[in-house]
């Protein structure tokens, strides 16, 4: 009949209308400020860095490699390289940002700059409540607001800072083994230059020619510790000039 | 009984008693003014408050019909939430396009916010509170609701833009179409009381026998013609599911997408305002205006039964808003023309039915007013269902393939 689906409706409105009222269930709007859902922990927002122990500056993990800011797609990243150095997490002296700004107005929250960073320095934070009144300023954040704990990332992202910490604490004694074994291994061939050198006077030109194991041997104590230098990467003469230098 | 008669009717009277105390009062040479202004002022005051409070309900309503809570924020329950809005229409830029015709463009809210004010002139809100109790009180309101119409057409016209143009010619278009079925279910009315004063029909319905009133929706002609003019009444005042001319899918906001702040606000007003009115002549066509539906609760003020009347048809359109879909510009076309015209014609047909069949059947009244009763929904009913099957009919659901879209 005409008009009967209209008197469906109504009743099914009606009963909607008075069913809200009765039923909590029926309403499912989650009254946001009072109330929040909490955050599946998958949730991104805007990138962070992290530092380790309780200094933000001293303990900052970016080296100002600038792999995100040259992979950023918005290029919304941008970082000045200071021109000393401190060590690192390894003990390894590195770089840092004299300047990390994120323009979060430009971030399009792709993540890509945490996927790109080779040393876990970088990360997506689940801050969502981020407006503010000045809206080139305000969200331009600097090193300074941007810096934050480890353990804020293992409270946001509980999976994923376990598996970081891991992987950076077996990095770590990796690195400290190695450093011991190739501290070993100098002092042994140390031992043996030397007695090589006592035995043989005229080979003065020798230790030139093995020179990353004497340049190793130089460092190692010129930086006190002797857990360095044991990465073993492409950089090695480089660095081992700039600390012969001075 | 006398003590409590007494009370009775000065409450109903009250607003009456106030304005005459008041005016009494004044020096003899301002008199008639003050008596215009007492008429006027409290339309102006209390329909557009009126209008608040309904945004407010509509908005909660709306949203437990949808599972929601509504506006909450404002005040306890989000009630002062008319509040928010009213600051924040006012403190809107007003934008005028460059290219706006700025005269018509400026006078359009103005003559569409006049319109319907000037209707409430004739709607008698209580016993002797009609403004303006004119001889052709119905004419004259439907009078003034077609200027709102050519208000529209300013607005969409001066604007200068496609969708403010479209949205004015749906609006025109489906306002002259569902006036037809308007007028003429109110002509049923006017045919049985004999007059075309509102005051005077509502007087009409104001009698009592057995207790009952003579409303004329407790007839079978009445209630048809009711239903047919709420249904050309949400036409009319373009509310959904007839809100073609607003239809944001297509023409964002029709006629007033070019209109901002407060005279945006004036066309939100101006709807409601129509409505309230369209709706307040339903009351006084159907409803019997202000009087009780029973004998026994006419201690009630007139006016407190009007508003009470009035408020029960806007929930009824918060309701049907909350319901239906909106119709498509052909379904509209076609159910003014094919369903609301012949059923309003019935109706007219049945109130002459009711009014010259013998209104005593072997000398009881009682027993004429069932005959006249079952005669008169028969003659009713008979056609709706003819008329249904017949547009049943011709229509074929079927499958619906896309054939440039595969």
């Amino acid at each position: 009949m005409l008009g009967e689906g209209i008197i469906q409706g109504l009743v099914e409105t009606a009963r909607n209308f008075f069913g809200s009222y009765v039923e909590k269930e029926r309403l499912v709007t989650v009254e946001y400020p009072e109330e929040r859902l909490p955050l599946p922990e998958a949730t991104r927002q805007f990138p962070f860095l992290l530092y380790d122990g309780s200094d933000a500056e001293k303990g900052l993990r970016c080296v100002a490699c600038q792999i995100c800011e040259k992979e950023c797609p918005p290029r919304c990243i941008h970082i000045e390289k200071s021109k000393d150095k401190k060590p690192d997490f390894v003990g390894k002296p590195q770089a840092y940002p004299a300047v990390f700004n994120i323009d979060v107005s430009v971030c399009m929250s792709c993540q890509i700059c945490v996927e790109v960073c080779p040393f876990d320095a970088i990360r997506m934070d689940t801050e969502f409540e981020l407006s503010t009144s000045d809206r080139f300023g305000g969200l331009l954040w600097t090193k300074r607001e941007l810096a934050k704990p480890n353990e804020y990332y293992q409270k946001i992202h509980p999976t994923e800072a376990a598996e970081t910490d891991e992987r950076r604490a077996k990095e770590a004694a990796d690195a400290k083994a190695k450093a011991a074994a190739a501290a070993a291994a100098a002092a042994a061939k140390a031992a043996q230059a030397a007695s090589a050198a006592a035995t043989t006077p005229t080979a003065a030109a020798a230790p030139a020619a093995p020179g990353a194991a004497s340049g190793e041997g130089a460092k190692g104590t010129s930086n006190g510790a002797s857990t360095n230098g044991s990465s073993g990467n492409g950089s090695k003469p480089h660095e081992v000039k700039t600390v012969v230098k001075p | 009984m006398t003590l409590a008669g007494g009370v009775a009717s000065g409450a109903d009277q009250v607003f009456v008693l106030l304005k005459h105390w008041l005016v009494a009062r004044t020096p003899g040479p301002l008199q008639a003014l003050v008596s215009i202004l007492l008429t006027i002022i409290p339309i102006i005051v209390v329909f557009p408050a009126l209008f608040a409070v309904t945004t407010v309900l509509e908005r909660k309503g709306l949203g437990r019909i949808q599972n929601r809570y509504g506006p909450n924020r404002v005040g306890p329950w989000g009630v002062f939430q008319p509040l928010a809005d009213a600051v924040k229409s006012l403190t809107k830029e007003d934008i005028v396009p460059r290219t706006a015709d700025h005269v018509v463009h400026y006078l359009a809210p103005l003559v569409l916010v006049g319109a319907s004010f000037l209707a409430y002139a004739v709607l008698p809100i209580g016993r002797n509170m009609t403004a303006v109790d004119l001889d052709a009180g119905v004419l004259f309101f439907f009078a003034i609701g077609a200027a709102t119409e050519l208000a529209v057409f300013m607005a969409g016209w001066s604007s200068r833009n496609k969708y403010s143009l479209l949205g004015a010619m749906r609006a025109i278009a489906q306002m002259i179409s569902y006036e037809i079925p308007l007028i003429l279910s109110s002509v049923a009315v006017v045919m049985i009381a004999g007059t075309l004063s509102t005051a005077k029909i509502v007087e009409e319905q104001a009698r009592y026998s057995d207790g009952l009133a003579h409303w004329y929706v407790f007839t079978p002609w009445g209630l048809a013609g009711f239903i047919l003019f709420m249904i050309a009444a949400m036409a009319e005042t373009n509310r959904s599911p007839f809100d073609l001319p607003e239809g944001e899918s297509e023409i964002i906001a029709g006629y007033f997408i070019e209109y901002s702040g407060f005279k945006f606000a004036l066309f939100f007003l101006a709807e409601y305002l129509e409505m309230f009115a369209v709706s307040g002549l339903g009351i006084t066509l159907f409803l019997g205006g202000w009087s009780a539906p029973f004998s026994f609760l006419t201690w009630i003020p007139s006016w407190i039964w009007f508003f009470t009347k009035l408020l029960a048809l806007i929930v009824a359109f918060i309701w049907v808003r909350g319901t239906l879909p909106r119709l498509r510009m052909d379904q509209l076309m076609n159910f003014a023309w094919k369903f609301m015209l012949p059923m309003t014609l019935v109706v007219i047909f049945a109130a002459a039915v009711w009014r010259f069949l013998p209104h005593g059947v072997a000398g009881s009244v009682a027993v004429g007013l069932v005959v006249r009763w079952l005669v008169c929904a028969l003659v009713v009913a008979g056609p709706y269902v003819l008329l249904a099957r017949g547009l049943e009919r011709g229509r074929k659901i079927e499958k619906r393939t896309y054939r440039y879209a595969e």
